[in-house]
């Protein structure tokens, strides 16, 4: 079904914020709407998109290619994504990392096998007071965890798989 | 001496709207609005000496003058992308002080005739995004944003418009690219975007921490301002200390505030009674500076920080200490550019992937000085060359730190 039918208000609320003769704007907050549904964005969600801001199933595919937060393909329910940067790097990311690779036992850009976690490297998120941290990606968008350390972010994986087995 | 922009940390409340305004809250928008004419409030801010914290420095109210008035309608965007690395001053303010950045970008939206404002957020900014977007519709519903304001003619929407994961995306020109619903990459500038901006209409792009002076200025005004800070850097600044010190944090000191003082006053000095080695006052895109007493006692403000060979740009403090080497970091750096270089130009495409796969080189078994000088080249061949600053900024720690640290790249 298609998001305009799905969720009409959203996606009304979407369009108003830019001028009507330049609704392409409107491609980047539909393609978060169409990945939250999903879990990643499919064909379909592009080209869905593409008819409703008249434009090519193309361009909307280049946005979701140039920006990394999108994904077109299905990886771990949540994706665990460490700041490894520079400043966070000089306080002790990068082993910090290595733990939580070793206590997975997956390699970075690899997920769990139960599917759960995909952990991943990324670049400065604002947060270099507060290291080592990272954010998770999930359909119910983006959060913070700050000033970690490897039991806890063992403790916070484990709760996430209990919720997921009670969602189950 | 009492926040101007952290003031959260005097009044912890500020971020509710009845707080706000029992300490004047929307009181100098208001006035603005109702006694200014724009350009008396373009004047009050040239006056102030308030220049762009984003890291270019530029003089605010200049930026604003060079609007067109021949071309309507204007946009007004408030750039809250803050990717570089070591930065992390906006997102406190957004979170913590937000009336008082969006009543900032209230009175750069009427300075410059705007009817409508969009703040760009980075995409991993989605609560704050959340956030906004509940701030914004308490201020509609309080009187302060909408139709004919204050009982006048002057109306004003502010939307945000949420990024998702560029680096490039804080130039101003793939910002505007970004919303247009495009890949966010540069356009060729001039026209610049006082010119042709958002939707090819006139449009100026703020950083949040500029805008978020704006209420203050206005309120205590602009000799007050320029009363903070030096005679070339007016008013006060957020630092973001990072890096090897005990006690990491967003600082707002005025202009003129030493390195020391910084990094050991405020900071607590560094991890484990180190030595600091080298300073990089603008995060990854910075040159390095090479750390001695003297340097560390050199007031902060964009002139003077410039005689030290590097940039203050956004203020973001990283301390590197003496148990780190240069190679190490210029690696990280490396890295982050080549990983956010957009493509679109030859040299900085081209040129982040070459150093990237050298520096891999010089860390792999049997790297020689040959190959250090090749990474030199490399990088001080896409000097002057590149669309926009990112290809610019990847080879500033790579040129300086080989030139400034040979001793870490082994040549003495
Ligand atoms: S370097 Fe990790 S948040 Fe900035």
């Amino acid at each position: 079904m298609s998001l305009a039918k799905k969720y009409p208000k959203e996606v009304k609320q979407i369009l108003a914020k830019y001028p009507p003769e330049y609704k392409r704007s409107a491609v980047m907050p539909l393609l978060y709407l169409a990945q939250s549904e999903e879990g990643c964005i499919t064909r379909d969600a592009m080209q869905d998109i593409a008819d409703t801001l008249e434009i090519s199933v193309t361009d909307v595919g280049a946005i979701v290619g140039f920006y990394t937060l999108y994904h077109d393909k299905k990886e771990g329910k949540y994706r665990m994504q460490v700041c490894t940067d520079l400043p966070c790097a000089l306080r002790g990311a990068d082993q910090f990392m290595e733990s939580l690779c070793s206590n997975l036992g997956i390699k970075i850009g690899e997920t769990t096998p139960d599917g759960l976690i995909t952990l991943e490297a990324v670049t400065c998120l604002a947060a270099c007071d507060r290291a080592p941290m990272f954010q998770v990606q999930s359909r119910d968008g983006l959060k913070y965890y700050e000033d970690m350390t490897v039991d806890k972010t063992m403790e916070l994986i484990e709760a996430l798989r209990h919720v997921d087995k009670e969602t189950a | 001496m009492s926040y101007v922009l952290l003031r959260h940390r005097d009044i912890p409340d500020i971020g509710k709207l009845s707080v706000y305004k029992e300490h004047g809250g929307f009181e100098a928008f208001k006035k603005a609005v109702t006694k200014m004419k724009p350009n008396e409030v373009t004047d009050t801010v040239k006056a102030s000496g308030l220049r762009g914290r984003g890291g270019a420095g530029f003089p605010t109210g200049m930026k604003w003058s060079f609007i067109d008035n021949k071309n309507w309608p204007h946009y007004v965007v408030a750039n809250a992308d803050e990717s570089e690395p070591g930065t992390f001053k906006d997102r406190e303010i957004m979170e913590s002080n937000p009336f008082q950045f969006l009543e900032g970008v209230a009175i750069a939206s009427y300075a410059v005739g705007a009817k409508a404002a969009y703040v760009y957020l980075r995409g991993e900014f989605w609560q704050i995004a959340k956030f906004l977007d509940e701030k914004i519709a308490e201020m509609e519903k309080a009187g302060v944003l909408g139709e004919k304001l204050f009982g006048t003619d002057y109306s004003l929407n502010i939307y945000t418009h949420l990024g998702a994961g560029a680096y490039i995306c804080g130039e101003e020109t793939a910002m505007l690219e970004s919303i247009e619903g495009k890949r966010g990459q540069p356009r060729i500038r001039p026209p610049f975007p006082a010119v042709h901006g958002l939707y090819g209409k006139p449009t100026v792009v703020n950083n949040v921490e500029t805008l978020a002076n704006l209420p203050m200025i206005l309120a205590n005004g602009a000799d007050w301002y320029k009363s903070l800070g030096t005679p070339d850097s007016a008013g006060v600044k957020i630092f973001s200390l990072s890096g090897r010190v005990r006690k990491p944090g967003n600082y707002e000191l005025p202009f003129g505030t030493t390195f020391r003082q910084l990094i050991y006053e405020h900071g607590g000095g560094v991890q484990d009674g180190r030595p600091v080695k080298a300073i990089m006052p603008a995060g990854a895109s910075s040159s390095f500076i090479v750390a001695d007493d003297k340097v560390l006692d050199t007031q902060m403000d964009y002139a003077t920080v410039r005689t030290l060979g590097a940039d203050l740009g956004s203020a973001s403090v990283i301390v590197i200490d003496d148990t780190v080497s240069l190679d190490w970091v210029i690696n990280k750096t490396i890295h982050f550019f080549k990983h956010e270089s957009c493509g679109k130009c030859t040299p900085c495409r081209e040129g982040t992937y070459w150093m990237m796969h050298l520096i891999d080189r010089l860390h792999a078994d049997g790297c020689t000085s040959a190959d250090v000088d090749l990474l030199l080249n490399v990088a001080r061949q896409m000097q002057n060359k590149c669309l926009c600053p990112l290809g610019e900024f990847s080879t500033m720690a790579v040129v300086t730190g080989i030139e400034r640290f040979p001793q870490d790249f082994g040549k003495a």
